[in-house]
């Protein structure tokens, strides 16, 4: 564990990358009194950018809560999560607005597409919320659509599109606006075999190309392989921190 | 690859009113059954209300007990109105609250969520009032006919006015105190509902 690491190696480590994702004491409590749960207990890390980190754990452990935590979609009971050095707690809900549209984007296991949306305004909203004119996000969108393969199926609606490609679509939104952060909740829970290694081939190839943080929440050993680093979440803590960059 | 720092910090840009408009119509389109159930129901009680209302201004001379009634009745219908478009605005909000809590990791601003769902309402609104109020109007300014009063087209105007007036009232305010609700949610409780 890091944590526990000398504090000069750490340093080491932190002025070779920058840090993008710090979490500080991050406890998440639900209910009150006997009956209160304890999802997050304590947990301290620092994700580093341009890393592919993948946040493994059973049922119950925590993980997507700590997920949720550091991506500003729910509100930690106790600590901090410091996104590109600001604490996310700080934030005014229009300022978290604009961090999510910005700085971080989504994948979810059950992608999420809007229903009423074609393939490529599904793309381009999040750029529409970023203030981008119309005719730079089509253009922007299409590209975006292209680089994951379904160029030629922009204006088919998510019902018209398999589980893969409606996947593939989600992958393209959430890099609509450059994100420096990409979160994948089980991004290939809801695939087949080949279909969600596709997907974490996707992800992999943006991560080198793009040099894009990805930090996915996954019980798929295939995503291991991948990953430059594996955070082991139990109960609550972060049990242990596996490095297999080789570094 | 930019990122929000080099950005300069945080603005506050909201995207312009025809991005929440465009979605505004795409839900309406594409849920076209849906929204055309609701917007039924919203028309049955305009209705309901235009024909009680078009039947009291075509009474000329009216005793004071038949002009209490006729108000209970509009009472009346007015309640049942109430409850038939809060029903509906509630059910298509709260179905909606993981499109809600995705649009809000894209980035929409609560705002934004409120202004989309205001719009719907408005639109709804606008159309099952005119629709009920047409309906109403018309048909019981023949009975009025029939039954030895008359209707004005002004006074049979200013009916259907007043009616769709209440109608969109209604159906706005109905939707919105869901939608606030719903907008304010953490993204991830939004995303969590399941319906």
């Amino acid at each position: 564990m890091p944590n526990t690491a000398p504090a000069a190696h750490r340093k080491i480590e932190r002025n070779a990358r920058d840090v993008v994702v710090r979490t500080k004491d991050l406890a998440k409590h639900y209910g009150e009194g006997e009956a209160q749960v304890r999802a997050l207990n304590g947990v301290s890390c620092e994700i580093y950018s341009g890393e592919y980190l993948s946040i493994m754990g059973p049922s119950g452990s925590g993980k997507s809560t700590f997920f949720n935590m550091i991506g500003g979609l729910d509100k930690p009971s106790d600590g901090s999560v410091f996104v590109n050095s600001v604490d996310i707690a700080q934030l005014t809900p229009r300022e978290l607005a604009f961090l999510r549209c910005h700085t971080i984007g989504y994948i979810f296991q059950t992608f999420n597409l809007i229903t009423v949306r074609t393939a490529l305004e599904n793309v381009t909203l999040p750029m529409l919320f970023a203030g981008v004119t119309p005719d730079e996000a089509e253009e922007r969108g299409m590209k975006l659509l292209e680089t994951v393969g379904l160029g030629h199926r922009y204006h088919h609606r998510p019902s018209e599109l398999s589980g893969g490609q409606q996947q593939r679509v989600a992958i393209a939104r959430s890099l609509a606006n450059s994100p420096a952060i990409v979160l994948a909740d089980e991004p290939t829970g809801n695939l087949d075999l080949r279909t969600g290694q596709e997907i974490i081939d996707l992800l992999r190839r943006l991560n080198t190309e793009n040099n894009v943080t990805i930090i996915s929440a996954t019980h798929d050993h295939k995503m291991l392989d991948v990953s430059d680093r594996v955070f082991h979440i139990r109960d609550g803590v972060l049990a242990e921190i596996e490095d297999k960059s080789g570094a | 690859m930019s990122s929000s720092g080099e950005r300069g910090g945080f603005q506050n840009v909201d995207p312009p009113f025809w991005v929440a408009w465009n979605q505004a119509l795409a839900s309406i389109r594409v849920r076209f059954l849906r929204q055309a159930i609701t917007s039924s129901g919203i028309a049955l009680g305009i209705a309901f209300f235009a024909s009680v209302e078009t039947l009291r201004v075509a009474t000329k001379t009216v005793a004071p007990e038949e002009a209490s009634r006729t108000q209970w009745l509009i009472a009346t219908s007015l309640v049942m109105c109430l409850v038939g478009v809060t029903n509906s605005m509630l059910m298509s909000v709260t179905e909606r609250y993981r499109e809600i809590g995705t649009i809000k990791c894209l980035g929409a601003s609560d705002s934004f969520i409120v202004k989309v769902f205001f719009l719907e309402a408005v639109l709804l609104g606008t159309v099952g009032s005119l629709v009920g109020a047409l309906v109403g109007t018309g048909l019981f300014s023949l009975v009025a006919r029939f039954s030895g009063g008359s209707v004005t087209l002004p006074q049979a105007l200013s009916v259907i006015g007043l009616a769709v007036v209440i109608g969109v009232v209604m159906t706005v305010a109905a939707a919105i105190a869901p939608a606030v609700q719903a907008a304010k949610m953490p993204a991830a409780a939004a995303l969590r509902v399941e319906i």
